[in-house]
């Protein structure tokens, strides 16, 4: 079942590329919507605008072991930049489109891009601010001439015009370019990703051809992913996944990647594209099925009846038929109704129709809401991975998905549990090292080959599947010895749809305590629908019966978690809702949006220092950061609620 | 500013020509009351200027009367080189004036695009009997147009709404929508009417970015009524000041703000 790549043969991106020029020639590669039209690209183009790009860099003098910087939404013309960095001997980076200035400047200095290719005149704008502090940047390319005219080019070109340039000198620069690709070896780097970095800095992932295409090649055969397939691609370019799904899977079977028009159509553009292949972190899943149900309560009372009595059978045969197992013939002739009357209609809505695999991956995702899309007949499954290894460590094979494994090891992937309950893996797809960091890559991956996810686990050993508890960092002890495991308890939280983020504490203390932000989507209509009014996010927050609605989810947490007899000190004691969102902007999270503990907890230390000493409000003042860089300050009075916890149950129980 | 030369660059480097609207000596006369004496002013090829003024101040009916919905009593207008012969609205807007409202006017029930491609209107050339026929002419000048339209929604980042009825739009939105339907109609002369009222400071920022992208853009000339200071005396580059139907000052936002007239009209004068 193991899908090898040989050495010499199909073994670098070029080479993928010349084959799927000629084996899937006037296929569809990447699609992008533009000025309302889905355009498209074959594979033939698509070959000729990464060469007409690569040639063009060359002109421009890209030289072997470059890294190139790339910076945009998902658009195919910086995919192919990527490649075309390839082609020339360089070393794409994609970075988040979304960080600021500063964050720019760090990865853009440590990286020592030469060339910069963007979107657009925001992202040339960061650039510019960067280049006070990052001198090694040489050349700006961008893809989108709005508003560009009356800027410096000495060192800035459009996209365009460096492949007309780059076929201009086709004759002179071809064989350089061939001279680059044949000199690309399975074992040259073929792309540098940047972690997010919950604690302290990015660091720069190298990943060779051999990590990506191996990672790919087994990926697409576990699925059996096919040149029919079509993906929609809508993550960020800098993140792993991205890159493994628009440009390793889609290189190795073929299939087609379209790009959303802009970020906030992207629903529109699921439902027109209806892919077969869908990746979301549980929050997307979660967004969207608070959509449904908001939307549910403004249907008709014939149509709210109908979606009830429906999804409840869902609900109870679903997951069975998706699975294949025996599900008696009335149960079926029903399901088949609610198809035709509830789930086929819904499907289409959301532009799920045609999804034949689904993942989500990332965080934990609520197991009522993973069941709510798998009763609807979406095959959606978890997975568990990493940049450092390529993506995939674990994932759910068909028939075996359940909510709180993450499967079993993904094809030539080997993971064992250390003695310290930490998942460790090794595979062909585990990473080179970081980049200019040896010390962390040697404390990261042993001589041996494995490497630590930091996360803590072990496999079930009825059925061979992994569980993660939590970040082995992030498990403590409380005063009384009992284990903290505050995601444990966070995600249980994250699952009702008004809560959008929890912090717990509790490390060496008492008691647990938890901030929490509600999620401004839910809330806000359950207050319109109540007729109370606020102004914003901070006087919503504070609401009185907010704080009520919120506490009731608290308590009920608690009653759960008290059933786990290794976690049950890990209950809530006390709780406040924040006034503020926590935002990338603000570094409280990173860019795919987990937590930094550490900074929160330094950042809010007097709002942590009132949760344990008793008191019922605290004044406070936060620094906040907006999205052009600007700083500003909220002030607010917060109020702290007790919540009822439940006695802990005896060890033996 | 010297009115003399011919053209000059802007700091920001903008290229501002010649006037290409004069406003010479206009009244304007509703019955007995006065709404505009005896105003002259010019408007310069690409730049963006302001008009200004208290409420009542009779800027609304400055650009009723640049638009040609009112015919003033007395006065001329030349628009370029040319003095104008009275004319109706559509008329003028065939000449390449284009214009918002103060009070959204756009088609609610319709959906953006459809709201958009109206400004397209004076444009289109087929006859009933072709665009009842469909294929052929009436077809390719509706893709046409269509491409022109998207260029517009392209460009004011409302591909979201693109089939949302504009009735069910939250304000700022539906002011961008209008912005499009105007600059849909390529105008050479922008004329908006408060094209801010009401927005909060996101909004405010987002449009100022937008209508100084179409100057800069499509070097479309533009004039304003617009009753936020702080964004007339950034975005502009001359005021023109009205009160009670007079013009008190004009020239560029700091000399304008430094009149001791204009500042009389706006804070009050004292009484002794």
């Amino acid at each position: 079942m193991n899908a090898t790549i040989i050495d010499g043969e199909l073994d670098t991106f070029p080479k993928l590329l010349a084959r799927n020029a000629i084996k899937f020639s006037d296929k569809a590669a990447y699609r992008v919507k533009e000025f309302g039209i889905w355009q498209t690209w074959t594979w033939t183009q698509t070959k000729d605008e990464i060469e007409a790009l690569a040639l063009g860099l060359l002109a421009l003098g890209l030289n072997e072991g470059d890294h190139v910087a790339i910076i945009g939404r998902n658009r195919p013309h910086l995919y192919w930049a990527m490649t075309a960095a390839q082609c020339c001997g360089a070393i794409p980076v994609p970075l988040y489109n979304d960080a600021n200035a500063e964050e720019m400047a760090y990865v853009l200095e440590h990286s020592g891009a030469r060339f910069v290719i963007v979107e657009d005149q925001e992202q040339v704008d960061k650039v510019i601010d960067a280049q006070e502090t990052v001198h090694g940047i040489e050349e700006i390319i961008y893809l989108d001439k709005r508003g560009m005219r009356k800027y410096d080019h000495t060192h800035m070109n459009a996209y365009e015009d460096v492949q007309a340039e780059g076929l201009a000198g086709r004759n002179r620069l071809e064989p350089i370019m061939q001279e680059r690709c044949a000199a690309l070896i399975i074992d040259s780097t073929c792309v540098m990703l940047y972690t997010s970095g919950t604690t302290g800095r990015p660091k720069g992932v190298v990943l060779s051809n051999r990590n990506i295409i191996s990672a790919s090649a087994s990926s697409s055969e576990f699925d059996d992913l096919n040149a029919g397939d079509s993906v929609l691609a809508y993550l960020p370019m800098a993140w792993v996944g991205d890159f493994i799904f628009s440009i390793g899977q889609c290189f190795w079977t073929g299939f087609c990647v379209a790009c959303p028009e802009s970020t906030e159509t992207m629903q529109t553009d699921l439902r027109e594209i209806g892919p077969s292949y869908f990746f979301a972190p549980p929050r997307f899943f979660e967004g969207m099925l608070t959509t449904v149900m908001i939307r549910m309560e403004d249907a008709s009372p014939l149509k709210q009846r109908m979606f009830k009595y429906f999804m409840s059978h869902a609900k109870k045969v679903g997951p069975a038929i998706l699975d294949g197992k025996t599900v008696s013939a009335g149960d079926r002739f029903k399901y088949q109704l609610g198809n035709i009357l509830v789930y086929g209609p819904l499907k289409n809505t959301l532009g799920m129709s045609l999804v034949r695999v689904g993942y989500t991956a990332g965080e934990a995702i609520g197991p009522e809401i993973f069941e709510f899309y798998r009763s609807l007949g979406i095959n959606l499954k978890q997975l568990y991975g990493q940049t450092e290894a390529s993506v995939f460590i674990t994932q759910q094979p068909d028939g075996e998905v359940r909510a709180d494994t993450v499967g079993v090891p993904s094809p030539g992937v080997e993971v064992k549990i250390a003695d310290n309950g930490e998942v460790l893996y090794r595979s062909d797809a585990t990473f080179i090292e970081y980049y200019k960091n040896p010390e962390s890559t040697a404390d990261t991956k042993d001589s041996e080959g494995w490497v630590a996810t930091g996360d803590a686990g072990f496999f079930e050993e009825s059925t061979g599947h992994l569980r993660i508890i939590d970040r082995a960092k992030d498990v403590g002890k409380m005063s009384d010895g009992s284990m903290f495991a505050p995601k444990f308890v966070e995600n249980k939280l994250k699952f009702f749809p008004n809560i959008l983020e929890v912090v717990v504490f509790g490390n060496g203390r008492d008691t647990c305590t938890a901030f929490i932000n509600i999620d401004l989507n839910a809330v806000g209509n359950w207050a319109e629908r109540n007729n109370i009014a606020y102004a914003s996010y901070q006087e919503l927050a504070a609401h009185p019966e907010v704080y009520q609605t919120i506490k009731s989810h608290v308590e009920e947490v608690n009653i759960s978690v008290a059933e786990d007899s290794m976690l049950s000190g890990c209950q809530i004691n006390r709780f406040l809702v924040l006034h503020k969102e926590l935002d990338a902007d603000d570094g409280e999270m990173t860019r795919t949006r987990k937590v930094r503990r550490v900074i929160v907890e330094d950042k809010y230390s007097d709002l942590i220092d009132a949760l344990y000493s008793g008191a019922t409000e605290i004044s406070t003042e936060t620094e906040v950061t907006y999205e052009d860089g600007r700083k500003g300050s909220i002030k607010a009075t917060i109020q702290i609620e007790d919540a009822k916890t439940v006695a802990r149950k005896a060890k033996a129980a | 500013m010297n009115a003399t030369a011919e053209s000059y660059v802007t700091e920001d480097g903008r290229t501002i020509g010649a006037p290409v609207m004069e406003m010479k000596n206009i009244t304007l006369k509703f019955g007995g009351v006065t709404a505009i004496s005896d105003i002259s002013f010019d408007i310069r090829e690409g730049e963006i200027r302001a008009i200004i003024g208290p409420n009542g101040a009779g800027k609304s009916s400055m650009l009723n009367v640049i638009n040609g919905f009112y015919h003033p009593q007395e006065g001329e207008i030349w628009f370029r080189g040319e003095k104008r012969k009275p004319m109706k609205p559509y008329q003028i807007a065939q000449q390449g004036i284009a214009r918002t409202f103060q009070n959204i006017a756009l088609f609610k029930g319709m959906s953006t695009l459809d709201n958009i491609m109206t400004g397209r209107f004076t444009h289109m050339k087929t006859n009933m009997f072709w665009q009842a026929i469909w294929k052929g002419p009436a077809e390719r000048e509706e893709n046409l147009n269509r491409d022109i339209v998207e260029h517009v929604i392209d460009f004011l980042e409302i591909q979201a709404i693109r089939k949302t009825p504009v009735g069910r739009l939250p304000y700022g939105l539906q002011k961008r929508v209008e912005l499009g339907r105007a600059l849909a109609a390529q105008p050479k002369l922008l004329l908006l009417d408060e094209p801010m009222a009401g927005m909060n400071v996101e909004e405010k920022e987002d449009m100022s970015r937008f209508i100084l992208d179409v100057n800069d853009e499509f070097g479309t000339t533009i004039a304003l009524i617009e009753h936020d200071m702080g964004v007339v005396m950034d975005i502009s580059d001359r005021v023109v000041v009205l009160d009670y139907g007079k013009k008190i000052g004009d020239g560029t936002p700091d000399e304008v703000r430094n009149n001791q007239d204009v500042i009389d009209a706006y804070l009050g004068v004292a009484h002794d």
